[in-house]
């Protein structure tokens, strides 16, 4: 009985998302391979074929945005406010949820393979490649670069390797790295915080936040298209590096 | 007996009575805002000078009214005698006292939950005339409400929404009729513009933006594609009353970035349609993107100005598309007299033909592996509104300087489903820009420019006392002096805008009106006590 009056309950409370509560309404094989088409339009230019794209590594069981079905609903609908996914329009419920049912097949698809040893990788991550200079794991390490308490629940290993050797192919949403010089002769080079019409707030390499208004700068330069990042391709060995991918992908976060 | 009516008829509070000759004269009563754009002519200008240059500085905020709604609020206010008439998202209505920014009544309504919307459950204003104020709703209906309470009067549905129908502009209120258009163009919809008599809410007339079989025009459609072609008309237009023309904006023909299932100009979409007040009949139209492939809507205001063009006078529209192009054309006889590239684009050659026809560059239609252009589909600019001063005899408008990468595939239409056959995106990487821009109304060139960090979202306030009021997309509103767009003040009101400013007097002194975030802000010297 009690039983009963929650499952009224809760169905009364819900509605489109009676679907999302119970599960996606559309997750056969036929509703998979109707969603192929739908992925490649809309998802593979970003996220490639699931784990060699420039976005989130998609074949991933668990999607740290996307708990539940119905949350990856919500996030193919809305975007993720903040980064480079972007709301869409044009897909009817049922394509949003085929496209769910997709991205949770790809999840549920083989692991990349991983070639090297995430303990040596751990080793190289605090040791040689002084990686913790520049990025915190689990509050341990420095802040000039992305957070990778979970970077292997983000990111394929394909992307982490690319990112190794070549860090300035795809740089992290939120560090874009800016030049100023001030009116009063002051240089500060950092990564920006925020910035609008009126002010921009960077962070300096000794964590130092400077909150300037435009009106006092004289030069203000943004190098999209570069990063602080030294590249990895002279500094380890192959060896190293398929080691070091297999450490950052063992990340998980507290997923 | 008389004595006891006399004394009643004193203890009723006032209703709004707004007649249509007050509308027609707004200009003369500065101290109200009783039209979308703040008269007919869609000049979103302010009669006022109580805030100016010399005391911008020490504007503001009098009061906020935060909505408890977290949809996109871009309702540009009405204010008559004293009391502030706002839409809310999704489709509801608040009338607030302007001394205090308290709410005096609240229309609710429930909405289907199968709607469908585009962008946004969002709603535009509303209109007021006599003692009612005029809403359309996301399920297609036009509602008259008591403006005293906020009761429902009459309610009718303009169209079915289940076929993709829904309406987010604010009415039009002139004369004895409220015109309305409707949103679908992403839903191939046949789009139309409507006219319902204030009192009763039956139908007076209806112009429809895409021909019909047999009608003139029609033939601007491959086979049948007339039929769900779109050209929707979701952003009020102006009216002049001398002329007794209705100037009306239409939107993307569909499928909006695919044109082979449609091959032809597809009137009227993309147009300014100039239509009679009383019977809807087409006078004249002018086509901006024929056949348009990346969704430039003509949704914008049309602002009508009658100033001397090349040593005469002409009764004139100015038009900033959201094509890149301001256009100048001849208001009587649609007649496309000058046109400029106000905004970067890479589309189209810099001068349009004789005509006003733009002159296509290759490689710039949408493809399945996705091509660049400027401007992206939100456009040079968008619905938010431009704005005119007589004083300065500026043209002022924010503008959008953005790419974005064009895809198109095939789709076949279907009752009530999405009808796009493409899609874009923003370039990967590029921090686009925005900025508010003076115009020279009869040349189109830019006198100043005023640059925003992105684009905005919000439309354009001039005034008497010399600013031009606009707002940024991270938040700020600010204050321009209009004659050469130096900063004079800003607030940072914490929201996005989507939405057009107005002014008008409260107990005799300036306010300046923004809905930014999820909140009204009411701006002036001097707070509540």
């Amino acid at each position: 009985m009690k039983n009963r009056i929650l499952r009224s309950l809760a169905a009364a409370a819900l509605s489109l998302s009676a679907a999302q509560a119970q599960g996606n309404p559309f997750a056969t094989a036929d509703d998979i391979r109707a969603a192929e088409g739908l992925y490649q339009f809309h998802c593979s230019f970003c996220h490639g074929r699931g784990d060699d794209g420039m976005a989130a590594n998609l074949k991933n069981p668990r999607l740290p945005h996307a708990p539940s079905d119905g949350a990856l609903f919500q996030i193919i609908r809305a975007g993720i406010p903040g980064t480079d996914m972007p709301l869409s329009i044009g897909l009817t419920d049922k394509e949003t949820w085929q496209l769910v049912a997709y991205v949770r097949a790809l999840g549920r698809s083989a692991p990349a393979p991983v070639r090297g040893s995430s303990s040596l990788g751990q080793a190289l991550f605090w040791g040689k490649g002084i990686c913790g200079t520049c990025h915190m794991v689990a509050g341990k390490g420095g802040r000039q670069g992305p957070d990778l308490s979970d970077i292997g629940a983000r990111r394929a290993p394909s992307h982490l390797r690319q990112s190794l050797v070549d860090p300035e192919a795809s740089i992290a949403a939120g560090f874009l790295l800016v030049e100023i010089v001030t009116r009063d002769g002051k240089k500060i080079t950092g990564t920006r915080v925020n910035e609008n019409t009126f002010s921009i707030q960077v962070r300096d390499f000794s964590d130092k936040i400077h909150s300037l208004r435009k009106s006092d700068l004289a030069q203000l330069n943004k190098q999209s298209a570069k990063s602080t990042m030294p590249s990895y391709r002279q500094q380890l060995s192959d060896q190293e590096l398929d080691d070091l991918v297999a450490h950052l992908y063992s990340l998980r976060g507290g997923l | 007996m008389r004595q006891v009516i006399a004394i009643l008829a004193a203890a009723l509070p006032l209703a709004a009575q707004v007649i249509y000759e007050q509308i027609r004269n707004a200009d003369q009563t500065p101290g109200n805002w009783l039209t979308f754009s703040g008269n007919y002519l869609g000049h979103r200008h302010s009669g006022l000078k109580l805030l100016n240059k010399s005391n911008a500085a020490a504007i503001k905020p009098v009061w906020v009214f935060q909505i408890d709604k977290t949809d996109k609020f871009e309702a540009s206010p009405i204010v008559a005698d004293g009391i502030m008439y706002i839409s809310e998202p999704p489709s509801d209505v608040t009338a607030l006292e302007t001394k205090t920014g308290r709410p005096l009544w609240r229309y609710r309504r429930v909405l289907p939950e199968d709607l469908r919307v585009c962008c946004g459950k969002v709603n535009r204003g509303v209109a007021v005339l006599g003692d009612k104020v005029f809403l359309t709703t996301l399920d297609a209906h036009l509602v008259a409400l008591d403006a005293l309470t906020g009761n429902t009067v009459w309610d009718v549905e303009v169209a079915p929404y289940k076929t993709g129908h829904s309406m987010t502009v604010a009415p039009l209120a002139l004369k004895d009729k409220i015109v309305v258009g409707i949103a679908g163009g992403e839903f191939g919809i046949r789009g139309f513009l409507d006219a319902y008599d204030a009192q009763t809410g039956k139908r007076v007339w209806r112009f429809w933006t895409i021909p019909g079989a047999g009608e003139p025009g029609v033939q601007t459609w491959k086979g049948e594609s007339y039929k769900y072609g779109s050209a929707a008309t979701w952003v009020t237009g102006s009216y002049d009353p001398e002329l007794n023309l209705i100037y009306w904006g239409t939107g993307n023909p569909g499928p909006d970035w695919n044109g082979e299932t449609r091959h032809g100009d597809n009137l009227y979409s993309d147009s300014v349609v100039a239509l009679d007040a009383d019977t809807g009949q087409l006078k004249w139209y002018f086509q901006f993107t024929p056949h348009d492939l990346h969704d430039w809507d003509a949704t914008q205001v049309p602002v009508l100005v009658d100033l001397p063009f090349q040593g005469k006078p002409r009764k004139l529209m100015l038009f900033a598309n959201r094509n890149a192009f301001y256009y100048v054309l001849d208001r009587s006889s649609g007649q496309y007299l000058l046109s400029k590239q106000y905004v970067r684009q890479t589309w189209a050659q810099t001068s349009l033909d004789p005509k006003g026809r733009p002159i296509r560059l290759p490689n710039t239609e949408p493809t399945e592996n996705g091509v660049l252009v400027y401007p992206n589909s939100p456009g040079a600019t968008n619905f938010y509104a431009p704005s005119y001063s007589p004083l300065t005899r500026l043209f002022y408008v924010n503008t959008r300087d953005e790419g974005g990468i064009f895809y198109s595939r095939r789709e076949e239409y279907k009752e009530g489903n999405w009808f796009l056959a493409g899609r874009f995106i923003s370039k990967p990487g590029e921090e686009a820009r925005g900025a508010v821009k003076a115009l020279e109304p009869t040349t189109g060139i830019v006198k100043w420019e005023f640059p925003l960090h992105s684009p905005s979202w919000s439309g354009v306030l001039s005034t008497a006392g010399g600013l031009v009021f606009a707002g940024a997309h991270e938040g700020d509103f600010f204050a321009l002096d209009d004659t050469n767009g130096k900063l004079l003040w800003r607030f940072p009101t914490g929201g996005r805008i989507f939405a057009n400013p107005i002014s008008y007097l409260s107990e005799g002194k300036q306010q300046v009106a923004i809905a930014a975030g999820h909140a009204i802000f009411a701006f002036g010297l001097e707070g509540e006590k």
